[in-house]
């Protein structure tokens, strides 16, 4: 309850001026470290470009091969890295906050199950190939398999679901989805041959279309999100405080399903799985933001972006000429930082 | 931990209802009716769905045919004995192990949705495994005679058994706390997964179909030689586990609590966390990680049985009954192909779990 004796003492004017000013440099920084992270996404690869021919290939392009390889493939790839990480540590936050379970993540809503169900589906009955037409059905199998999983958690109950039983909804119905999911594979091997391509995770080879493919989505996610943050803020006060405050705990809940579903389900679909970028980023923004949504959520999705990209470039510089799929660099370099977090201190408690 | 009973201040001694104590030596049990009679049932639906499942194969039988083939001899008595009892067999244990594997880790995390997964065994013993498939793949004349027999099954069992060991290490921090064990296995586990979708798309695609079938958990040609680690894994640990169930009593009530009343907490714990470990690595390497046993098994034991936690034994015996039902659902839904059976335990789980969820809601609301 210290929250709420906090709530109910303001600070004082000259010491919130400063809180406010102190947040405003982390989001600076944030936006610089993000910058600086697209910067090298673009310079680094099987060809190193120098930031001039950068440059050049931006403003005046004339067709040399930097500026070719510029344009093509690293605009669209790091576009498509800063989307998929910027929705992806949006949602994560999102999900945390709602649930109350610091270990929530895409996977934990049947997102990432859902998406693959639907893709694979589509690969071995409707014969599509490119990923940019299973890219939809990924996207209809994220947002069927998320609003089953509410549905779920909302059946038999009145109300808003508990945050233990929309787990194990998730739980149970990602389970559910792998299985079939397997098994469909496990009876063509040209639908597997894809499968396991997306499974790694990667934002390799996505051209502008993707980008355009998944943008709207993620827009609609972030500005649900943001109008989500000031209810989540109450919400994470207990159900019956928030509703005591004036909330409407049915309405919050629904905003920020939707917002959940709408960006893990396109950065799912557009890059496979991506795994411990959701889970991991809202600890780390977390100690920078405190407490209040309308922070966080800005700061996991910068977080989220930043970290997506290094990963990326880690996974194009260790295995030159060749590379690693960025969701193995992700899973190798977030897991010890967060058993470090983990080990260090107390994880915060939500 | 010989003293006389715990007893809460405001508490009375009660006995619960249609419970009785079953005393050897300074120690006693509860032997409660209805777990009793819903162990009997689970029993005898263990052994008509093995018979149903033996069967299943390139000489269909009866029911009658298949016992009288075990006691008599002659070509059915091989078939039956070499090809599939063994199998038969190993399912069911497979099956009981995981499900105890599952409800020690469920009481010592207190969690519902932890299971060894957590710990670090199926998913560290599934990258070892698909390292071997993928790596002795095409190039080395594939994974077969005895590295497939004996090097996969080892490999599972040192993979499983190192995963565990990652956890416990990287949770262990003066004391093994709950919630740090369970947020540490994520990572580990995140860390696993990962390297194995890698792995599989490194290999040819023939050699990660195999593998994707080792993964999804199967009990394709398991033999004796399946079911005996198995087999002696259970004897040793279920009295074990037996004996332990009182301190796992216990650490539901918070780390605090149990210190106060006398239990040596982190002792206790890492006994029982050994015990489900070794169970579940031993499971997995005979027939892969066969999903969701572990992790629906005690739930759907302590609803059947009535209690606030899960029963060991019972739950020992609903893992048996799904593993075997749904290895024979596998085989025969979609025949002539033969599903793995670790898809159709999932497939079987899931509703089921989410059928607990709706009625519980249900009976929470009126």
């Amino acid at each position: 309850m210290s929250t709420v004796a906090a709530a109910t003492r303001p600070p004082s004017r000259g010491r919130a001026r400063a809180i406010h000013r102190h947040r405003l440099a982390v989001l600076a920084g944030l936006f610089g470290a993000l910058a600086i992270a697209a910067m090298l996404s673009v310079m680094i690869g099987a060809k190193p470009v120098p930031p001039a021919d950068v440059w050049h290939a931006l403003t005046g392009p004339t067709g040399s091969e930097n500026d070719i390889i510029i344009r093509s493939l690293r605009i669209p790839r790091t576009a498509v890295g800063v989307l998929a990480g910027i929705a992806l540590g949006v949602a994560g936050a999102l999900m945390q906050g709602h649930t109350r379970n610091p270990l929530a993540d895409p996977g934990l809503l049947g997102v990432t199950q859902g998406a693959a169900f639907a893709m694979v589906l589509s690969i071995m009955v409707l014969g599509v190939t490119s990923l940019y037409g299973y890219i939809w059905f990924g996207l209809a199998g994220a947002l069927i398999a998320s609003v089953g999983v509410f549905a779920l958690g909302m059946a038999g109950g009145r109300g808003a679901p508990t945050p233990v039983t929309l787990a194990l909804a998730g739980t149970a119905v990602s389970a559910f989805l792998y299985a079939l999911t397997s098994a469909l594979v496990l009876m063509d091997e040209q639908a597997m041959d894809v499968f396991r391509f997306w499974q790694a995770g990667s934002i390799a080879g996505r051209g502008g279309d993707v980008v355009w493919q998944v943008l709207p989505f993620i827009a609609v996610g972030l500005v649900l999100a943001l109008i989500n943050a000031p209810g989540l803020n109450a919400l994470s006060l207990g159900e019956d405080v928030a509703r005591a405050l004036g909330q409407n705990v049915t309405l919050t809940r629904t905003i920020g399903v939707a917002a959940i579903t709408l960006l893990s389900g396109a950065s799912v679909a557009a890059c496979g799985s991506l795994a411990f970028l959701g889970l991991m980023v809202p600890h780390l923004a977390r100690p920078l933001s405190g407490p209040d949504h309308r922070w966080l959520l800005p700061y996991s999705g910068l977080l989220g972006a930043a970290a997506l990209l290094a990963a990326d470039v880690i996974g194009r510089m260790v295995a030159r000429p060749g590379e690693l799929e960025v969701g193995v660099v992700l899973a190798l370099t977030g897991a010890p930082f967060f058993v470090f977090l983990v080990r260090r201190r107390k994880p915060v408690r939500l | 931990m010989t003293s006389s009973p715990v007893r809460l201040p405001h508490e009375r001694p009660v006995r619960p209802a249609h419970a009785r104590s079953l005393r050897l030596g300074s120690t006693s049990w509860l032997l409660r009716l209805r777990s009793a009679t819903v162990a009997l049932v689970l029993l005898a639906a263990t052994v008509l769905l093995m018979a149903l499942g033996m069967r299943i194969g390139d000489i269909p039988m009866s029911v009658p045919e298949v016992f009288q083939a075990i006691t008599g001899d002659g070509s059915d008595h091989f078939v039956v004995m070499e090809l599939r009892l063994p199998r038969a067999l190993t399912g069911v244990l497979v099956g009981a192990a995981l499900a105890l594997a599952g409800a020690i880790t469920q009481a010592i995390a207190r969690n519902p949705l932890a299971s060894p997964d957590i710990l670090g065994v199926t998913t560290g013993s599934s990258v070892t495994v698909v390292a071997v498939i993928v790596a002795a793949g095409s190039t080395a004349g594939g994974a077969s005679g005895a590295l497939a027999e004996v090097g996969i099954p080892l490999m599972a069992l040192a993979g499983g058994l190192a995963g565990a060991l990652t956890v416990y290490l990287l949770a262990w921090r003066k004391g093994l706390d709950g919630y740090r064990l369970v947020l540490v296995g994520i990572g580990v586990s995140a860390v696993f997964t990962n390297v194995k979708y890698w792995l599989l798309t490194v290999g040819d695609v023939t050699d990660s179909g195999r593998a994707m079938v080792w993964i999804s958990g199967s009990l394709n040609g398991r033999g004796w030689e399946h079911v005996v680690p198995v087999a002696i894994a259970l004897a040793v640990l279920i009295p074990l586990t037996l004996v332990g169930t009182r301190s796992l009593g216990a650490l539901r009530f918070g780390d605090d609590t149990v210190t106060g009343l006398g239990v040596r907490m982190n002792l206790a714990r890492g006994l029982m966390i050994l015990a489900a470990v070794l169970l579940a690595a031993v499971a997995t390497s005979a027939a892969g990680p066969i999903a969701f046993v572990a992790l629906a098994a005690p739930q759907i034991a302590l609803r059947l049985a009535g209690v606030g936690q899960p029963p060991l034994v019972v739950s020992a015996l609903v893992g048996a009954v799904l593993t075997a039902a749904s290895d024979l659902a596998a085989r025969t839904l979609f025949s002539p192909v033969e599903l793995p059976v670790g898809v159709v335990t999932a497939v079987l789980g899931a509703p089921y779990l989410i059928y607990l969820l709706i009625r519980v809601r249900r009976e929470a609301r009126s």
